[in-house]
């Protein structure tokens, strides 16, 4: 599919701080693109210059082909999006914002009936209608930011935290609902938490400090992580030097490390070289040299320690926290 | 519908979704009234018009006109919806003029609620009816006027607070320009254009000469082009502070 969102060269300062420093991306129909990073990184920001809210520094950003910068409204009608917090009007009730909402994306007549029917189902605030939104719990509120964002059917989503402040449930139902809608528009999610991205996400992007570090599907990313396909196991605690210097004479073992263990057992961590899977090798090893073990685990490499890994890079001189989120 | 009038519809719904408007009507009528009788001396006078009334409106818009328009930009910013409204299909302009025109309406609507003073003194004498129109028209055109300070203010801070002690303020300078007070702090060592263009600012001026029943183009002109001018002044506003 075509390109729904690109991005070139995009940049953003406020005074001294560079808080997107030339970001370049695409993203196409049908992508659900997760959008990584510590707090400060850049993401809101990179979000409200797609979505015309921040006019760029430098750099261009394009929606559907639309210039955001030249032709504001035009690039606003393609987007819905869901500002950090779910930013709501409190007096009134989900009803009349959606209908506010309805008449400003230019809905009337049957089209505006259904548009709010179909949004309030899909988020499932049929019973809060018209209760006022600043008394509506966090999860309702933040629905009804989802059901505003969804309602015109845009080809485009921009959804900033979706799910922050969601119970379990209602963060599975969010998810779903992006899945389903995400067949052929191009959604942006921003997220910290790092199974969302390997549950709803086609493509994920790490950025720090305003700049892109990582672009890749979420299981590329696991690949990069130095624990992908590091085995654990647990052997004897006074045998574990000897098993460790087995181990190691193996070809496709990067290092052994011995881990805390408990009641005369103590756990072994064996990291692979390359990221292949050695698991086969050191069952093997462990039978042929006799070593008693057991609880022998593989780990497929966490999201989360690939995030550390591409963040924690050195902090760059003169930079300090951004604050715009 | 136009995106003005989408979005003035959605504030001026607003007004009443609390009981800001209820209140506001409340006390704006009972001091109208009270300022009317009580100062002005609507009976004693024994003169057949409404300028006991009409005379304390400058006076009484001072503070109640800020009021309603401090909510109009420093809520959204507060709350955050400032970047839902600019990230919907609308531009600033609009947002700005859809704004302005819902409390200035709302502004109207009390005004229009003290038709009692108008029968009142109809029972009660024959009043030269187009000079109190004139005396209406002029007063609502001078509230657009104090709600478009009120508004530009409002868009540059936060604080709803803050927004109306700056408002109430800088009215209070529109009011008083043509005081002799302010002006004799100026004369004697400020050339005298500048003393005139002082006088020539004043609201109490231009609706006196209102009230005295000519709609003059120079006063409508005066208004019209302040409000205009705070109106630009409040997109310029909204475009700078509306991320921080």
């Amino acid at each position: 599919m075509s390109e729904r969102i690109a991005l070139t060269n995009l940049t953003k300062r406020f005074g001294p701080l560079t808080a997107v420093d030339g970001i370049d991306m695409s993203v196409k129909g049908g992508e659900v693109l997760g959008f990584l990073g510590p707090n400060g990184a850049g993401k809101s920001t990179t979000m409200k210059m797609i979505t015309g809210f921040l006019t760029p520094t430098s750099g261009t950003a394009h929606v559907d082909g639309i210039d955001v910068v030249s032709n504001p409204v035009e690039a606003k009608k393609q987007i819905g999006y869901l500002p950090e917090g779910a930013p709501c009007y409190g007096d009134m009730t989900p009803e009349a914002f959606l209908g506010f909402i309805a008449d400003i994306r230019q809905l009337s007549g049957p089209s505006r009936k259904s548009a709010i029917d179909i949004a309030i189902e899909r988020v499932d605030i049929s019973g809060v209608l018209d209760q006022p939104i600043e008394t509506l719990s966090k999860g309702f509120k933040r629905r009804v930011g989802l059901a505003q964002a969804i309602l015109h059917d845009p080809p485009i989503l921009i959804l900033d935290e979706p799910t922050d402040g969601l119970d379990p449930n209602q963060k599975h139902q969010v998810r779903t609902l992006i899945q389903e809608m995400a067949s052929d528009k191009a959604v942006i999610i921003s997220t910290h938490i790092l199974e969302e991205v390997e549950a709803v996400c086609t493509r994920a992007v790490i950025i720090a400090r305003g700049k892109m570090l990582a672009d890749g599907t979420p299981a590329e990313l696991v690949r990069r992580s130095t624990l992908h396909n590091a085995v654990y196991v647990d052997v004897a605690a006074d045998a574990a030097e000897a098993v460790a210097t087995d181990i190691r004479t193996l070809d496709a073992v990067n290092d052994v490390t011995i881990l805390d263990g408990a009641a005369g057992l103590q756990q072994l961590r064996v990291t692979s070289k390359g990221g292949k899977s050695i698991s086969i090798d050191v069952a093997s090893i462990l039978k042929e040299k006799g070593h008693p073990a057991s609880d022998l685990t593989t780990q497929q490499g966490a999201l989360d320690a690939v995030f550390r890994e591409v963040t924690k890079g050195k902090p760059i001189a003169g930079e300090g926290e951004v604050t715009h989120g | 519908m136009g995106n003005i009038a989408i979005i003035a519809k959605r504030e001026f719904k607003g007004y009443f979704a609390t009981p800001l408007a209820l209140v506001f009507i409340v006390i704006f009528l009972a001091m109208t009234g009270a300022f009317a009788f009580y100062v002005g001396g609507f009976f004693t006078r024994g003169a057949a018009d409404l300028s006991a009334f009409f005379g304390y409106h400058p006076w009484l818009f001072l503070l109640l006109v800020p009021a309603i328009g401090m909510r109009l930009w420093a809520e959204e910013r507060k709350s955050g919806t400032i970047e839902l409204l600019m990230t919907l299909p609308v531009s600033t302009t609009d947002a700005v003029l859809g704004k302005f025109l819902a409390a200035w309406g709302f502004c109207g609507l009390a005004l229009a609620l003290t038709f009692p003073m108008w029968i009142t003194v109809n029972v009660l004498g024959a009043p030269d009816n187009g000079v109190i129109l004139a005396s209406y028209i002029g007063s609502f055109v001078m509230a657009g006027a104090y709600l478009s300070i009120s508004a530009c203010i409002s868009a540059m801070t936060k604080n709803q607070v803050i927004a109306f002690i700056l408002a109430a303020t800088i009215c209070f300078l529109f009011t008083m320009s043509g005081a002799q007070l302010v002006l004799n702090f100026f004369q004697g060592w400020a050339p005298e254009v500048i003393v005139d263009a002082l006088r020539s600012m004043s609201f109490l001026t231009h609706f006196n000469a209102v009230t005295r029943g000519v709609i003059d183009l120079k006063d409508v002109v005066f208004f019209g082009s302040l409000i205009a001018l705070w109106l630009f002044l409040n997109v310029i506003a909204v475009e700078l502070n509306k991320s921080r």
